[in-house]
């Protein structure tokens, strides 16, 4: 095949068409924009954390365990060599006395000098350093905000009340929102012990944060020295590689999701191509069947197109890459809340070369499918313009062709997801939806052709028939509008789905006020304040923490050596939060067994429940034996029964339930669970409970509420921004649509006005067809969103799903509003002019 | 083999619609020499243009055969017959079937460019000056009138100095003034070329300008004579 003579004419031949090819290009634009920007500020992330990586960890080692460290263990770090930081935290109600406000926030204690990398960046700058040398604290700058309290205040942490020296608004490592859901509040260390916090059976984290000579090797160090020291405590380590590797893996999944999003908008925007591509196709059809009379062979009039297709493919990949740089520097202002390091904006040849590479593929094989018939021309069509083929046999290479596409878009998702299950389901997914579309869209058209109303008036029926005319457009804008709509619209309900299923929880006089760590010479006292605010007591559950010792006999070390046990290390690791009582509670159902609530003597076997799953990952059934060691008594149950468990409730559940007559005085705290309807009550009423108990901690479902509504709005509206692209392209394809579809109209419309038709007879077809073209598309969109969202509701959050309707309702005007108003756009140059202008101008 | 530049035998087209079948052409028999000029008649719907496509092998019959310059056409795929075209085969439209983005030189070099010859430009341009058209050689089709989109596409079948020359309705998008000046054009360059001319056409005075005269009506070929000579009729 002649190459230069296919690109020369390829050129020649777009030289009347350029605008128009750029046209179907501008629909992939923004689908490149989205992938280069989220690609390369990936990059850019991954980049930052590579260089940041200490900072992030603050250190060049941390240990971590859920118990004070032994002397013996304490001495053996100091042999280490170095230098270390110890640092000592918990969840814990915080008072600012200035105004009575009370919140659970994260207290930090913490000597030496950590962070050895990075700093925790306060106002003043000196207060990092500076609130350690006294009994001072720094607080979490939105905390003070939320309590306009200001450095000078003071809050009450336990029983001591410390000076604020300034606010804290980054902690190495931390992002805005792990801030946000756990306001850290540092104190010097030396003080914790004064503020009557650290009682049995609060969960504390104790941390040794080390920093090593500039030459040492801390895995080497860690795997030679330290592990094999510390293989009998429950300690836990992070590494800078370790910090390094998680935090890039979990902006990887996130950089990924975005891609997905990103990559959806670019698969409406070649469907846009592949629309206006069949349509400029059709156009060209007399001059292929020319070029075969003259001897032209069929891949060489597919040629000429396909080159002018990958040019303009290339030119919208390049502008969409272009648009993608200038975004990727919005992006740190939109992630601002989720990143643990400032990412600086440096251009990624990587993003950049396969925003192009993929812009430039996808665009091709969607344009593919209509180019190919290309090759089937008949010479014969120049002769005779309305000759077809008889037998239009079936086109293997478009099989293969589309083959391809859903290969390309497993391939891509894959690559984004690292799973095969998820690229598969998301390829899926895709299928499904453009099935969906396409199926609605199909059958509508069949209705109205099937049920065609010919008793309406011309109007009606004018525009109802365009939508199912030759080159139609119903196809192609039902999908990217409706697929636009549903992905906006999904977000919106899976948004409210997740509020709506914490706000559930807290309904219909259920509890919505945990209090715990409450010690058992202060639960009378709690109780009473409870009802002197005439608030219900609606639980008052006692809590004994211990750990497994033995499953069936073998002990929890042996079960660790064996590699053959299935046993996950989390079960035999953790601390059980164990309760006891006679019976079983409204959120719990008996699954196998028989549930015993009291033991009579001491002599007696202990029947506990577990919950069926813990019972499943403990690999024990009904009748076997489970040892606990309960704060240093070794003691041997039984499971007597397995029950179910209702999670959603702001109720305490457990793992594990003995019966009565067993743990009574064991060391333990309580819970309380009560219901407060007002919210200057709740307010009064925690600060009452805090004032004269510090130690205890209260969870508030209203808080909760509000803090999953922050995360789930700042969440939500990076998705949105990614989701405007699809919406945006879908805008473009409409338009381009419109524009394209003008070419073909106009000769009809000018028709219509020769003969005499009115302007507003011909704005009443075009608005009543773009109409049914809106709605439709919204429609569907909606119903997809609505089906998915059902699909999220009923098998993934599992909770009822009951839809609001106003936003459907105003999605569905908007979108019919916006096609309308586009669809018109188009049709006011052939009304507002005469008739043989637009034919000369426009044809 | 056979000398003759066109030869078809018992060709017969026949198109399909579900059950029901139409005979467009019924076992035609036509022989063509080298150099003769030949007019194809009838009235509408008779296979006059069906015959022309067959026979330009710009489709297959449904039985029978062509013979284009000594070569089975029927035994030919789409492409080689592309080529046959290409080498042996010039065409005149009714309706000109300018390529409409190209510009009147440009459409004149695409038989020979296809060809693979290099530096056609002025060999196009030498036919456009041959057509009157060299000073409008850069304007596009669109820009052109009805009478000058002719002559272009006259210059674009000369140019790969064909051995036949095809020619739907010449004229008949044409006034008459136009059309005879079409007219002369093409009888003037077949004559200088020595190109067997086939033409399709209503209209009897240009018939009468050909040396023989082929009537079709109803697939079949009616009538069939030289011109100023008697007529032969077959059935």
């Amino acid at each position: 095949m002649n190459y230069s003579w296919l690109l020369k004419m390829a050129w020649r031949d777009s030289r009347k068409n350029r605008s128009r090819l750029l046209l179907f290009m501008s629909s992939i634009v923004l689908g490149i924009a989205a992938l280069v920007a989220i690609n390369s500020f990936g990059d850019n992330m991954q980049q930052e954390i590579n260089s940041e990586a200490k900072k992030l960890l603050g250190a060049d080692l941390v240990i971590e365990s859920r118990q004070p460290f032994a002397p013996s263990v304490i001495d053996f770090f100091d042999s280490l060599g170095g230098e270390k930081s110890e640092e000592v935290s918990f969840a814990s109600m915080v008072l600012f006395p200035k105004n009575g406000g009370t919140r659970l926030v994260q207290v930090r204690a913490i000597s030496g000098d950590f962070p050895y990398y990075g700093e925790i960046e306060a106002t003043p700058q000196t207060a990092s350093t500076s609130f350690r040398q006294e009994q001072r604290a720094l607080v979490d700058r939105t905390l003070l905000l939320q309590y306009k309290a200001t450095p000078g205040d003071s809050v009450k942490i336990g029983n001591l009340t410390f000076p604020i020296e300034g606010s804290v608004s980054k902690v190495p490592g931390e992002s805005e929102l792990t801030m946000s859901v756990a306001p850290p509040v540092f104190i010097p260390l030396s003080y914790l012990e004064a503020t009557g916090l650290l009682q049995k059976g609060s969960r504390i984290n104790y941390k040794i944060y080390f920093k090593f000579p500039e030459n040492a090797n801390v895995d080497q160090l860690l795997e030679n020295t330290i592990e094999p020291r510390l293989t009998a405590e429950e300690v836990r380590y992070d590494t800078v590689s370790e910090r390094k590797r998680e935090i890039g893996e979990t902006y990887e999944n996130l950089t990924g999701f975005l891609n997905l999003v990103a990559f959806v908008a670019l698969l409406l925007g070649c469907i846009g191509v592949a629309s206006s591509v069949h349509i400029y196709i059709k156009e060209k059809v007399a001059s292929v069947a020319i070029l075969r009379c003259l001897g032209g062979k069929g891949n060489q009039g597919l040629g000429i197109y396909l080159i002018q297709i990958a040019a303009m493919g290339l030119i919208g990949s390049l502008l969409g890459t272009l648009l993608g740089v200038l975004v990727q520097f919005m992006l740190p202002e939109l992630f601002s809340g989720f990143l643990p390091v400032d990412v600086t904006i440096t251009l990624s040849w990587r993003a950049i070369a396969q925003g192009v590479l993929v812009g430039v593929i996808i665009s091709l094989l969607f344009a593919l499918l209509p180019l190919l018939a290309i090759r089937k021309i008949s010479p014969l069509t120049a002769l005779r313009a309305s000759f077809t083929h008889e037998h239009q046999s079936r086109d293997y290479i478009r099989m293969v062709v589309i083959g391809l596409i859903i290969l390309f878009v497993a391939g891509f998702s894959f690559l984004q997801l690292e799973e095969p299950e998820d690229a598969l389901f998301f390829t899926g997914g895709i299928l499904l939806a453009f099935l969906i579309l396409t199926g609605i869209s199909g059958l509508m058209i069949w209705l109205i052709r099937r049920y065609f109303p010919v008793g309406w008036s011309y109007i009606w029926r004018q525009s109802l028939s365009n939508l199912y005319r030759p080159n139609n457009q119903t196809l192609v804008l039902v999908i990217t509008i409706g697929l636009g709509t549903a992905l906006i619209t999904t977000l919106f309900f899976v948004q409210n789905l997740l509020l709506e299923k914490v706000a559930l929880t807290g309904r219909d006089n259920q509890p919505n006020m945990v209090l715990f760590d409450i010690q058992s010479e202060q639960k009378e006292a709690i109780a009473d304040i409870t009802r002197d605010f005439d608030l219900p007591v609606m639980q008052e559950v006692p809590i004994v923490t211990m750990r497994l010792e033995a499953i069936k006999g073998k002990s929890v070390n042996q079960i660790k050596e064996d590699t053959t046990s299935h046993i996950s290390r989390w079960v035999l690791n953790r601390e059980y939060r164990v309760t006891y009582r006679d019976s079983l509670i409204d959120s719990e159902t008996l699954v196998e067994g028989k549930w015993q609530g009291k033991v009579q003597s001491p002599q007696d076997s202990i029947f506990i429940s577990l919950e069926d799953d813990i019972a499943e990952s403990m690999g024990v059934g009904i009748g076997d034996q489970v040892t606990f060691n309960v704060q240093g008594a070794i003691m041997d149950t039984y499971v007597g029964s397995t029950r179910k468990i209702d999670w959603q409730r702001v109720q305490t559940n457990f793992l594990v339930l003995f019966p009565e007559g067993v743990l009574e005085r064991a060391p333990k705290f309580h819970v309380l669970i009560t219901r407060v309807d007002s919210a200057q009550v709740a307010a009064d009423y925690q600060q009452a409970v805090v004032q004269q108990f510090p130690n205890v901690s209260i969870i508030d479902l209203n808080l909760i509420l509000k803090t999953l509504n922050d995360i789930v709005s700042k969440i939500s509206f990076v998705i949105r921004f990614m989701a405007f692209f699809s919406i945006v392209t879908g805008i473009v394809v409409l338009i381009g649509s419109v524009i394209i579809s003008k070419y073909q109209r106009i000769q009809e419309s000018v028709l219509l006005r020769t003969i005499g038709a009115s302007r507003k007879q011909i704005l009443s077809i075009n608005a009543l067809e773009y109409f049914f073209l809106g709605s439709l598309a919204a429609l569907t969109g909606v119903f997809i969103a609505l089906l998915g969202s059902w699909g999220l509701a009923r098998f993934n959050f599992e909770t009822p799903f009951s839809p609001s309707f106003l936003p459907i309702l105003i999605s569905y005007l908007a979108i019919t509003l916006m096609t309308i108003v586009i669809g018109l756009s188009n049709t006011r140059s052939i009304v507002n002019n005469p008739p043989l202008e637009v034919l000369r101008k426009d044809t | 083999m056979t000398t003759s530049i066109l030869e078809t035998q018992a060709l017969t087209k026949i198109y399909r619609s579900g059950d029901k079948t139409l005979t467009v052409l019924d076992n035609v028999n036509v022989t063509i020499q080298p150099g003769d000029t030949c007019a194809i008649v009838g009235p509408s719907g008779s296979g006059k243009t069906t015959l022309l496509g067959l026979c330009a092998g710009l489709d297959r019959a449904s039985s029978g055969s062509v013979f284009l310059n000594g070569v089975r056409l029927d035994e030919l795929t789409e492409d080689q017959r592309a080529e046959v075209r290409n080498q042996y085969v010039g065409f005149i439209f009714q309706s000109f079937n300018l390529m409409p983005s190209l510009t009147a030189l440009e459409n004149v070099m695409v038989p020979l460019e296809l060809r693979g010859e290099k530096n056609v430009g002025k060999r196009a341009l030498a036919l456009l000056e041959k057509v009157g058209l060299a000073e409008r050689k850069n304007h596009y089709p669109a820009q052109l009138s009805g009478g000058e989109q002719q002559r272009v596409s006259i210059a674009r079948a000369f140019s790969n100095q064909p051995k036949i020359l095809f020619a739907d309705e010449p004229t008949g998008n044409l006034d008459e003034e136009t059309g005879s000046h079409i007219e002369k054009l093409i009888f003037d360059l077949n004559k200088e070329a020595s190109t067997t001319l086939v033409m399709v056409t209503h209209d009897m005075e240009l018939a009468h300008k050909t040396q023989r005269i082929i009537q079709i009506k109803g697939g079949k070929i009616v009538q069939e004579r030289l011109v100023n000579e008697s007529v032969s009729a077959r059935r």
